[in-house]
C-alpha cells in the first residue's frame, strides 16, 4: 500500500546525518561537557537536563560525527583494539585492524534486558542447534558512548543494569546456560526533561559532569538558531561544507588534548581546593572531587595548558558538583547557584 | 464567524499545510470529542501523501517497533521478524492522546526525532483543561487545533483538491523567504513567550508550505501571518506587552507583573500586524491555563506519573517479566509458553524421551499490575480563637463523613488540630469511623493560630503515610492569619514567615492540597496559603458538614 505514496521523495536531507557539533549555537557549557569527556572518557559520563527544544538530542547526535575515529579489529562485537583483546567467545579469525568512527548507541526506552546485556542467539540455536552468544547494546557501545534519551524514564531493572557495568566496565552474563564476560567501557550520556520525572541520587551520582540547559534568552541567538537550522536543512551540502571544516579543527584539538592528558600536572594546591570545594558543599563520597580534578586537567589539557590552575576549577566546578549536592527544602536559589556561592567563598 | 466555525477552517488549513510538507510539519493535535465532526475530519485525512494507520495508548513495543514472531518462526523454522508500524512511513492516528502514558510519549518522540517519515495526528478528547495530550509529544508537532462544540452543521467538507496539493508538494522545496522572515517569527515567538526552538521553525516551514499552496514562488506577508496564526497560540504563555486590545481583558494586573520580568530584549516589536495576526486567535483561557500550570506544580510534570505503585496482585496489567515459580508473583502462562515455544526442537534433541513440552525456570514469565495507592487525607484544622467554634463542628462532621466513604473510596485520614501553641495530631491516619468518632468527640477550641506547627506536623504524617505507600493530600481549614512561630513565642511576621516556609516545603514534596477558608470574611491570607502550598483555594464562609466533605473530596481528586 505503501507504493503508490511518494512520501520518501518529500525528504530534503538525507536521513541520519547530525546536526554539525560546532554548528549549535550557544549552549557553551553543554559542549564543553562534551568536549571534556571525549578528552579523558574516564570522566563518567554527562547528564543533559533541560527545557524541550534546546538541542539536548540534538548535541549528542552531533558529538558522534565529530569524535575522532578508533581503530579496531574488523568483525570483533565488542571493538577491541588488539585481536588479543578480543574475546574467546566471538571466535574472530582475522587480526586486520580497520578504522570505524567512534561507536554511539542508541538505548531506547522500553529496551529489553536481552537486548542490553545480549542474550542466546535465538536464529543460531534455532536453525543450527548451537548455542552461541549473541552481543548487546553493551558490547557495542564499548569503548563509544551509551545515549539514553529520556533517562528519567527509563525502567529501574535495567537503571540497576546499566549502573553496574558502568561501574565495573565489565558486562557479566550468566543465562541461559552461557557464561560470557566482556569489556563494557563506554561513557553514559543521559538526557532528559526534569519535569517528566526524577532520577534516583545513585544513578545521579554515576554521570561525571551534569548540564543544565535552557532556551536561549537573546533574540539573536535565537535568530541564529532558526537560521543554522533551516540551512541545514534545505542547503545541506554547503552548510555541512562550512560546518564540516569547523567540527574538524575541534576534533584535533581534542586528539591534542588526549594527548597531552598525561603530562598535565596538578598540584598540591589543586588538590586542596577539590576537597576545599567539595567539603563546603557537602557532597557524599569522594567521586565528587575525584571528577572535579579530572574535569580540571581535562580542560586544561583541552586549553593547552600544563597545570591545573583555579580558573579551570573554577569553570569545571559547576558542571562537576551541581548535581551532588543535597536538595535542602528550605534553600530556594538552584544547585548551580549554590556552587557559585561556595566557589565564590573558598577559591578566593 | 464563531470561533468554533473559524477553528474548522484553520484545522483544515493546517492539514493542508500538513500534507504539502509532512516532514517538517511531523503532524497536529486535534482536540475534540469522538462524533461526527471529528469524524469528517479524519476523513479529510486520506489527503496525506501516507498510508493511515491507527494505533492506541496502549500499544506495545513489538507491534510499534517490530519483533519477533514465534508462531511464523517455529513452523517456517527460521527466525520471522515482524515489521513494526515504524519501519515504514505512515500516518499515525492516535486517538485518546490525554491517557498516552510517558513511556509510550518518549518512544513516539523518539521515532518522530529520528526522521522515519512519520506524520501524528493526536485525537485528544480531554474534557478537562488539564486532561492533555504528554507535552514531550505536542511540541514535537507543529499544529494544535480545537473543534470544541462545533456542530456537523458548521463543518463543511473540505474543499482540497488532491492534485492541487500533489503539486504544491513539489512547489514546496523552492519556496524562497527574505531572511526578515525568521526575525519576525523568532521575535513573535518571544513576544508570546514561546521558548521552544522548534515553534519558529515549524512557523517557517508553515509559511513555506502555504505559499506553495498558493503558487507563489517566496513567502509574503500573508503567509508569514497566517503561519504564526496556526503554530503559535497553542504554544503561547503570556500576552505581549503593549498589545491594543487583548483578547480577554480582565485578568491584566497578573499578566503586566508576567511581562516585565521577561527582560527588555523583547521591547521593541518590529510587526505589530503579526503579532495582532496570533493574538487574534490566542486561548480565551490562556492566563488561566498558565496559572493552574504554576498551581500544579511539579505534579502535572509526571503527566499522571506519581502516584502509582507496582504490585503483582490486582491493578492494571504491565507487559510481563522473567520471573521464578513459587514465589508470591502470579505466572504469565501464556507469556511463559511463548518464551519456551522457540526451544522445543533443541530441546527435545537432547532429551528425546521427556515430556513433549519441557520448559526451563528460565522461561517462567510473571505477571505485573500497576496499582493506583490509597488516599491519605490529612485535615489541619485551626481551631483558634480566631475561627469561630462552629467551624469545628463542621469541620469534625466533614472528618466523619469522609470516612463513611472510606471504605469504598479507598481513603484514610488523619486530624491535625492547631490552637494556643503548637499543633496536635488528634487523629493519626486510620480507616476506622469509630475511633475517629471517640477521638473527635473531645476538640477545645481557642488561643494563637499556629499555622506554621500544624503544617510542620501535616508534613509529617504525610511523609510517614507516603512511605507506607499512601498518596497524602491536605486539606486545611483555616483563615490563614497565622500568629504563633514554630518555637511558640508570638510574633505576627516571625509567624508569618514560619508558615510560608512550611508551605514551601510542602510544595516540595509535591502533595497535593486545598485550603479551604473558613473566615466568614475572607481575607488575602488564605489565598497566599494556598499559593504557598502551591493547592487550590476554596472559600467557604457559610458551608456545612456534608459541603466542606464533598467540596474538598472533589478538589482533592481533580
Amino acid at each position: 500500500m505503501a507504493g503508490t505514496h511518494a512520501a520518501p521523495e518529500i525528504r530534503t536531507q538525507p536521513m541520519n546525518t547530525p546536526f554539525p557539533f560546532s554548528a549549535i549555537v550557544g549552549q557553551t557549557q553543554m559542549k564543553l561537557a562534551m568536549i571534556l569527556t571525549a578528552v579523558d572518557p574516564g570522566l563518567g559520563g554527562v547528564l543533559v537536563f533541560g527545557d524541550r527544544g534546546t538541542g539536548k538530542s540534538t548535541a549528542v547526535r552531533a558529538l558522534a560525527a565529530l569524535l575522532p575515529p578508533i581503530t579496531v579489529v574488523s568483525g570483533c562485537p565488542v571493538n577491541s583494539a588488539t585481536p588479543e583483546q578480543c574475546p574467546d567467545w566471538a571466535n574472530i579469525a582475522s587480526d586486520k585492524l580497520v578504522e570505524r568512527p567512534t561507536p554511539v548507541v542508541d538505548l531506547p526506552l522500553g529496551v529489553t534486558e536481552d537486548r542490553v546485556t545480549g542474550a542466546l542467539d535465538i536464529e543460531r540455536a534455532l536453525t543450527a542447534g548451537e548455542k552461541s552468544f549473541e552481543p548487546g547494546l553493551l558490547a557495542r557501545a564499548n569503548r563509544g558512548y551509551l545515549y539514553i534519551d529520556e533517562v528519567n524514564l527509563l525502567e529501574d531493572h535495567i537503571v540497576d543494569l546499566l549502573l553496574d557495568v558502568a561501574q565495573s566496565g565489565v558486562n557479566t552474563v550468566e543465562r541461559e546456560g552461557l557464561s560470557i564476560r566482556h569489556p563494557a567501557r563506554f561513557v553514559l550520556v543521559g538526557s532528559g526533561n526534569p519535569e517528566e520525572g526524577e532520577l534516583r541520587p545513585q544513578l545521579l551520582d554515576r554521570f561525571g559532569l551534569s548540564v543544565e540547559v535552557r532556551s536561549p534568552d537573546t533574540i539573536k541567538e535565537r535568530v541564529e538558531v532558526i537560521r543554522r537550522r533551516n540551512a541545514f536543512e534545505t542547503d545541506h551540502d554547503s552548510f555541512m561544507a562550512h560546518w564540516r571544516g569547523e567540527d574538524a579543527m575541534l576534533r584535533d584539538r581534542i586528539v591534542a588534548a588526549r594527548e597531552a592528558l598525561p603530562d598535565t600536572s596538578t598540584s598540591e594546591d589543586a588538590l586542596t581546593n577539590c576537597a576545599r570545594v567539595s567539603l563546603a558543599l557537602g557532597t557524599d563520597g569522594l567521586r565528587g572531587e575525584l571528577t572535579l580534578l579530572r574535569a580540571a586537567r581535562a580542560l586544561a589539557a583541552f586549553q593547552g595548558q600544563p597545570a591545573v590552575t583555579r580558573a579551570h576549577l573554577r569553570e569545571v566546578a559547576p558542571l562537576a558538583m551541581s548535581h551532588r549536592l543535597r536538595r535542602d527544602p528550605l534553600d530556594e536559589a538552584g544547585s548551580a547557584t549554590r556552587v557559585a556561592r561556595v566557589l565564590e567563598e573558598t577559591l578566593e | 464567524m464563531t470561533r468554533e466555525v473559524r477553528n474548522w477552517d484553520m484545522a483544515l488549513r493546517a492539514l493542508a499545510a500538513l500534507s504539502v510538507a509532512p516532514n517538517a510539519l511531523r503532524g497536529m493535535i486535534l482536540r475534540a470529542r469522538a462524533g461526527p465532526v471529528r469524524q469528517r475530519f479524519e476523513e479529510a485525512l486520506t489527503l496525506l501523501p501516507l498510508p493511515v494507520r491507527r494505533i492506541h495508548p496502549s500499544i506495545d513495543d513489538t507491534q510499534l517497533f517490530g519483533g519477533l514472531n514465534v508462531a511464523a518462526s517455529l513452523s517456517a523454522g527460521h527466525m520471522v521478524r515482524d515489521r513494526g508500524i515504524a519501519d515504514t512511513p505512515a500516518a499515525l492516528i492516535l486517538p485518546m492522546a490525554e491517557r498516552t502514558n510517558a513511556r509510550l510519549a518518549a518512544r513516539l518522540a523518539q521515532m518522530l526525532d529520528a526522521d522515519t517519515g512519520h506524520v501524528m495526528l493526536l485525537l485528544d478528547e480531554g474534557v478537562e483543561p488539564d486532561e492533555n495530550a504528554p507535552a514531550s509529544l505536542a511540541n514535537r508537532l507543529a499544529f494544535h487545533c480545537d473543534l470544541g462544540d462545533l456542530r456537523l452543521a458548521e463543518a463543511p467538507s473540505h474543499a482540497l483538491d488532491g492534485a492541487l496539493l500533489e503539486e504544491a508538494r513539489k512547489r514546496y522545496a523552492d519556496v524562497t523567504f527574505s531572511s526578515t522572515c525568521i526575525a519576525d517569527l523568532v521575535t513573535a515567538a518571544a513576544c508570546f513567550g514561546i521558548d521552544d526552538a522548534r515553534a519558529p521553525l515549524f512557523a517557517l516551514c508553515c509559511a513555506r508550505a502555504l505559499a506553495a499552496l498558493d503558487n507563489a514562488k517566496s513567502v509574503g506577508p500573508d503567509h508569514l501571518h497566517d503561519a504564526a496564526a496556526l503554530i503559535y497560540p497553542c504554544r503561547a504563555t503570556r500576552i505581549p506587552e503593549n498589545m491594543p486590545e487583548p483578547p480577554k481583558d480582565e485578568a491584566n494586573p497578573e499578566k503586566t507583573d508576567e511581562t516585565t520580568a521577561a527582560g527588555d530584549d523583547l521591547a521593541d516589536i518590529p510587526d505589530t500586524l503579526l503579532i495582532e495576526a496570533v493574538a487574534v486567535h490566542l486561548p480565551a483561557d490562556l492566563l488561566a491555563g498558565q496559572e493552574r500550570k504554576r498551581a500544579s506544580g511539579s505534579r502535572d510534570a509526571g503527566a499522571g506519573a506519581g502516584q502509582r505503585r507496582l504490585g503483582n496482585r490486582r491493578g492494571r496489567p504491565l507487559p510481563f517479566r522473567p520471573g521464578r515459580h513459587g514465589g508470591t508473583a502470579r505466572i504469565d502462562v501464556v507469556a511463559t509458553l511463548r518464551t519456551a515455544a522457540p526451544w522445543q526442537v533443541l530441546r527435545r534433541k537432547h532429551r528425546p524421551t521427556g515430556a513433549r513440552l519441557i520448559i526451563f525456570p528460565s522461561d517462567i514469565r510473571v505477571r505485573r499490575f500497576e496499582e493506583r495507592s490509597d488516599r491519605l487525607i490529612v485535615f489541619a484544622v485551626d481551631a483558634s480563637g480566631s475561627a469561630a467554634m462552629s467551624r469545628m463542628a463542621e469541620a469534625k462532621g466533614a472528618v466523619e463523613l469522609l470516612l463513611a466513604q472510606a471504605y469504598v473510596k479507598r481513603d484514610r485520614v488523619a486530624l491535625v488540630a492547631f490552637r494556643g501553641t503548637c499543633a496536635e495530631v488528634l487523629l493519626p491516619p486510620t480507616r476506622s469511623l469509630v475511633q475517629a468518632k471517640k477521638r473527635l468527640s473531645a476538640l477545645p477550641g481557642g488561643g494563637g493560630t499556629p499555622l506554621a506547627s500544624a503544617l510542620q506536623y501535616s508534613l509529617e504524617i504525610a511523609s510517614q503515610g507516603k512511605r507506607a505507600g499512601f498518596s497524602p493530600n491536605l486539606a486545611i481549614l483555616t483563615d490563614g492569619r497565622a500568629n504563633i512561630p514554630l518555637n511558640g513565642r508570638t510574633g505576627r511576621s516571625e509567624a508569618l514567615t514560619d508558615a510560608k516556609a512550611m508551605a514551601r516545603q510542602w510544595a516540595l514534596s509535591g502533595f497535593p492540597a486545598v485550603v479551604i477558608d473558613t473566615s466568614a470574611r475572607p481575607g488575602p491570607q488564605g489565598r497566599d496559603l494556598a499559593n504557598w502550598l502551591a493547592g487550590q483555594y476554596l472559600s467557604m464562609p457559610r458551608a456545612d458538614a456534608e459541603c466542606l466533605g464533598s467540596a474538598t473530596d472533589a478538589a482533592l481528586s481533580g
